[in-house]
């Protein structure tokens, strides 16, 4: 059984539909994008495997543990970056990560926040509010937080959204580091050039069902491009 | 074949499968209500805003009700509840404001902890406020009122009363928290249920400051306690569905 596993998954928020019988399975250490037009329910994905949302039917189970009854001990495990900080602006990004650090019941956590700082390249300002970052500084500081506790799995809601190049390229060796740290990384995007080069597998999901999955290394740019377009029709 | 592994989640929320030891819960209780003054200490919004509302009505009833000295004594209990609950039902708004900008609220649910420490961590922190709130509000009666508002009983009743409106307040704070109009559900929601805690502790006041004796406000006082009691408990059992979506 994989890491992520996604068993008949449907998700509705009233009448509308969002995902339908979603079946998905992501192995222990791999990186796997998904990748889809908006409105195609990644995000509510994410946030199912998240344990943020409960699906209406099927079974989400991660490293073995299912959601519905083992969800407490997934979040120990589990490290999420979404379109939102999750940060608090009048505090510090020192102050921020020690609030998380007392959260996950860190233990040695000066180390360790220093560690993840020091990861995202924001040691030197550290003592600093975090209203007074920009969206990079936020975005990297809210990917410390994410890996603040070494979680196993990390999930990111399209993490490169309003970075600059500098931030981006930050951004992706902080993800490759995760990954060829055995961890298991989820990356939901839009942008398919960026999810080939960085990820083992991608993922097509349209109209809240999965259309296509592949290995990266199995398919070229073109080629997966034009499957794109074939099922999208974007 | 297997069975398909298709079910039904009956549960209206995931489980919490592990629960914290005692000291790990109040720990995170405690980094709750840490961060929250520690965010008010900086902004000062939440406290300038109760302290500069809680003057004016104070000073519009005193000078709109230009009254003899015994119909004054008669009114200050009630001008005096009309501003606490005004002052921390503007503050109930508030509980939820840190959490808004960057969804913050999910990151502590996103967290491995009992959902109910937020409740109780949200919780103290907004009676806290409200508590140096009435620390204000009192003398200020005592000077504008001429009422002798500093007997034990009196305050005891005012903790107690403020204590059970801050809790209900938390509680349905969380549920409008996902409305869109917020600052208006509050009151709508808030309302109604608090109206036993008000009408209770409003009377006790009556009661304490006109010096009757145990026996004439006993029921309204075990009212009080009563209600907090329940809503310490309806607080406990339903703040984890509440909270999640």
């Amino acid at each position: 059984m994989g890491m992520i596993n996604v068993k008949s998954v449907s998700k509705s928020f009233g009448m509308k539909e969002v995902l339908r019988d979603i079946n998905l399975d992501i192995e222990p250490g791999e990186f796997t994008a998904i990748v889809g037009p908006n409105g195609s329910g990644k995000s509510t994905l994410l946030r199912i495997i998240s344990t943020l949302l409960r699906p209406n039917s099927g079974q989400v189970t991660v490293a073995g543990l299912d959601l519905n009854t083992k969800a407490h001990t997934v979040r120990q495990i589990l490290g999420v970056v979404s379109h939102h900080t999750l940060l608090y602006d009048n505090l510090t990004a020192y102050e921020n990560l020690l609030f998380y650090a007392h959260l996950y019941s860190i233990t040695d956590y000066a180390t360790r926040i220093n560690m993840v700082l020091d990861k995202v390249n924001l040691t030197d300002s550290k003592d600093t509010l975090v209203r007074t970052y920009s969206h990079g500084m936020q975005q990297r500081l809210s990917i410390a937080r994410a890996i603040l506790h070494n979680p196993r799995v990390i999930l990111f809601d399209e993490p490169h959204t309003g970075l600059d190049q500098t931030n981006s390229i930050i951004l992706d060796k902080i993800l490759q580091s995760r990954s060829a740290a055995g961890n298991t990384v989820m990356l939901i995007t839009h942008d398919i050039k960026h999810a080939l080069a960085l990820c083992d597998k991608i993922v097509v999901l349209h109209k809240g069902k999965v259309e296509y999955q592949e290995r990266t290394t199995q398919i070229s740019y073109d080629e997966f491009a034009s499957k794109y377009h074939e099922i999208t029709n974007v | 074949m297997m069975n398909s592994p298709v079910s039904t989640m009956k549960s209206p929320m995931y489980n919490n499968d592990k629960n914290p030891t005692t000291g790990q819960y109040w720990r995170i209780v405690r980094t709750i209500i840490w961060k929250d003054i520690n965010i008010e200490m900086r902004k000062k919004t939440l406290i300038s805003a109760l302290f500069i509302f809680s003057v004016m009505v104070t000073l519009i009833f005193t000078f709109a009700l230009d009254l003899d000295k015994s119909t004054r004594d008669n009114v200050a209990v009630g001008v005096l509840w009309v501003t606490f609950v005004f002052a921390s039902t503007l503050g109930l708004n508030q509980t939820f404001a840190n959490e808004k900008n960057h969804r913050s609220l999910e990151g502590m649910l996103l967290s491995p902890i009992d959902y109910t420490a937020i409740f109780v961590g949200k919780f103290i922190s907004t009676y806290i406020f409200v508590i140096i709130i009435e620390i204000i509000i009192i003398p200020m009666f005592y000077i504008l009122y001429g009422i002798q508002l500093f007997s034990p009983l009196f305050l005891l009743i005012v903790l107690l009363g403020s204590f059970g409106y801050t809790l209900v307040g938390t509680l349905l704070t969380s549920i409008a928290i996902r409305t869109q109009v917020r600052e208006i559900m509050l009151p709508i929601l808030l309302f109604p249920v608090s109206m036993p805690i008000i009408i209770a502790s409003v009377q006790c006041s009556n009661a304490i400051l006109s010096g009757a004796n145990w026996g004439q406000f006993s029921n309204a006082f075990n009212l009080v306690i009563v209600y907090d009691i329940i809503f310490i408990g309806v607080a406990i059992m339903t703040f984890d569905h509440l909270i999640q979506e």
